[in-house]
């Protein structure tokens, strides 16, 4: 069951002075479905950050419609199993970590004493139990992230949408957030995520989405996005011979074994072929996927778009 | 009142009271008001008129300065900072935003103006000139505060800082002016024009029934109509303000 949809969406934005629309979106369709870890990919400037605004309800489509646990996203009650983390935590600074997450609990309709009780664990959970009294303009930014990440997660929400959730952290803070949405896909939970280090996004997603200028330049697991996306070949050869193989690149040698990238089939057929008696021999052959971060490279250079990601003028 | 809207508001009053262009104005309306004993000795014959007179103007400048100050950010802060996305992406209606911003602006200008009219009474107090009739003008400057802080939300809702800023004092300069626009009609033979005089009229607010200050230092009783009026037209000139910040907010695009 789809928690979040996407039917044919399109956002436009005018400048002050201009008369023309600039199309951040054009005709984005696809579903986030019960239980899953969505990945939101793409690069500076895609549209990212303007399609979680769209489903979050605070900005409105041009064109097409968005169902957000099957209600419409401006209406409150789509968002009361939802939980969310902005981009960059812009959060009350005056407040203290207690303050600001008893204040987001009582936004959820959260009583004393279990609101207490919700805004303790939280903080002990986020590891920031020792800094709650601590106003949050003397945070760091990876414990804005993590208090972010408690607000978000006050209410035990069924959907979780985090927006650059890794994005300014250090290696330490990436991997507990990773950990922290794997745990929440355990738990049965929904998690929609974006962000543009996609390393993070092969190793955790179910699916993933992939916007280039607007548009979704590509959609589903991670393994059906590079499938048939084979760039190379890695052969592993018995190979006596202290001389190379005349065919392709030597990555490692170990006694007689020599691993080697081959970069077509053409240059495969002729390595195999070549293979004739010495004691030479053919161990193993296995394609060699594309990365997520390669097929995103090559969708931004077919779409003809810049890496930095550039809008431009038109029809959605 | 709903939990939400009550949160939100405590949440801007503890903005507010953790704001120190709160206390500038405090310190600076407290000092005015104890200056107004000093400031009598310098006049012949009316030293109780003008200890009550200055008090009360200062209640009515500092009052206003503190609704227009800190209500023209009240919303587009918010935005401004982007602390508004958290706040919208949980379960609540943006009207109930506005209403909670502008419960606790209200909030702190009712603890603001209980400070500067203990003040005040103190001073009375020790003066021996001491009069109910001075907390019932406090009482109408307070509605009036209420209105301008309505004011100041719905431009806020719809404009930047500034431009809110200049548009709230243009509308309580002018909402003390409108019998001027009676003068105007008077002197203008287009229709049009007489028209437009008349439409302002009774479009921008009147903020007349709300300043008894004149009546209450001169000892002339204020009729408990007055206080009445001003009440109702508290409640529906600054609902409608209010229901159109709302209706604004309700559209608005969180860029």
């Amino acid at each position: 069951m789809a928690v979040l949809t996407l039917d044919g969406v399109a956002k436009s934005y005018r400048t002050h002075l201009s008369l023309h629309k600039y199309w951040i979106l054009r005709d984005l369709s696809f579903e986030v479905r019960e239980g899953e870890i969505f990945g939101f990919i793409g690069t500076n400037g895609a549209g990212k950050t303007t399609t979680i605004k769209l489903v979050l309800g605070l900005l409105f489509p041009d064109k097409g419609t968005i169902r957000l646990c099957g209600k419409d996203p401006s209406r409150p009650e789509a968002r009361r199993r939802v939980g969310f983390l902005p981009e960059n935590p812009y959060f009350h600074d005056y407040l203290t970590g207690l303050e600001f997450l008893d204040f987001h609990a009582r936004l959820h309709g959260f009583r004393q004493p279990e609101r207490r009780k919700r805004v303790l664990e939280l903080l002990e959970r986020v590891g920031l139990h020792n800094r709650a009294d601590r106003a949050l303009r003397l945070y760091s930014k990876g414990m804005l992230q993590r208090i972010g990440l408690a607000q978000a997660l006050l209410h035990d929400p069924d959907v979780v949408i985090l927006d650059e959730p890794m994005s300014g952290l250090d290696p330490i803070g990436r991997r507990d957030v990773r950990d922290l949405i794997l745990e929440l896909k355990r738990r049965g939970r929904t998690v929609f995520f974006s962000t543009h280090i996609l390393s993070d996004t092969e190793t955790i997603c179910d699916r993933v989405g992939m916007l280039v200028r607007g548009r979704l330049a590509a959609l589903g697991s991670v393994e059906e996005l590079v499938r048939g996306e084979v760039g190379s070949w890695e052969v592993t050869l018995a190979w006596p011979s202290p001389q190379d193989p005349p065919i392709g690149q030597v990555l490692s040698r170990r006694e007689d074994r020599v691993l080697l990238r081959v970069s077509s089939q053409a240059d495969l057929h002729r390595l195999v072929g070549s293979l004739n008696g010495g004691g030479a021999k053919l161990v193993a052959v296995s394609p060699a996927r594309r990365s997520l971060e390669e097929l995103l490279l090559k969708e931004v250079r077919c779409a003809g778009a810049q890496a930095d990601g550039v809008v431009e003028e038109g029809r959605p | 009142m709903s939990g939400r809207i009550l949160a939100i508001a405590l949440n801007t009053f503890r903005e507010a009271i953790r704001n120190r262009i709160l206390y500038l104005l405090l310190v600076f309306a407290v000092a005015l008001i104890l200056c107004a004993q000093a400031l009598s000795l310098l006049t012949v014959g009316s030293e109780e008129k003008i200890i009550k007179d200055f008090g009360l103007a200062t209640i009515d400048l500092f009052g206003v300065l503190t609704a227009v100050l800190l209500g023209i950010g009240l919303v587009s802060r918010e935005i401004e900072r982007r602390t508004v996305y958290v706040l919208l992406a949980k379960p609540i209606h943006r009207a109930e935003f506005v209403l909670g911003k502008y419960a606790g602006l209200v909030l702190t200008l009712l603890v603001n103006t209980a400070i500067m009219t203990l003040c005040f009474v103190l001073l009375l107090v020790a003066k021996g000139i001491a009069e109910p009739a001075m907390l019932l003008a406090v009482l109408l400057l307070f509605f009036q505060f209420l209105l301008i802080t309505a004011i100041a939300v719905l431009f806020s809702c719809l404009s930047n800082p500034i431009v809110s800023c200049i548009l709230t004092l243009a509308l309580y300069v002018t909402g003390h002016l409108l019998w001027s626009f009676d003068l105007l009609r008077a002197r203008v033979a287009a229709p049009w024009a007489r028209a437009l005089c008349l439409t302002l009229q009774r479009v921008l607010p009147d903020l007349a029934p709300f300043d008894v200050k004149g009546m209450v230092v001169h000892g002339i009783p204020v009729p408990p109509e007055r206080l009445g009026y001003a009440l109702v037209y508290l409640v529906l000139y600054g609902g409608a303000v209010l229901g159109l910040a709302c209706a604004a907010f309700q559209r608005k695009e969180m860029q």
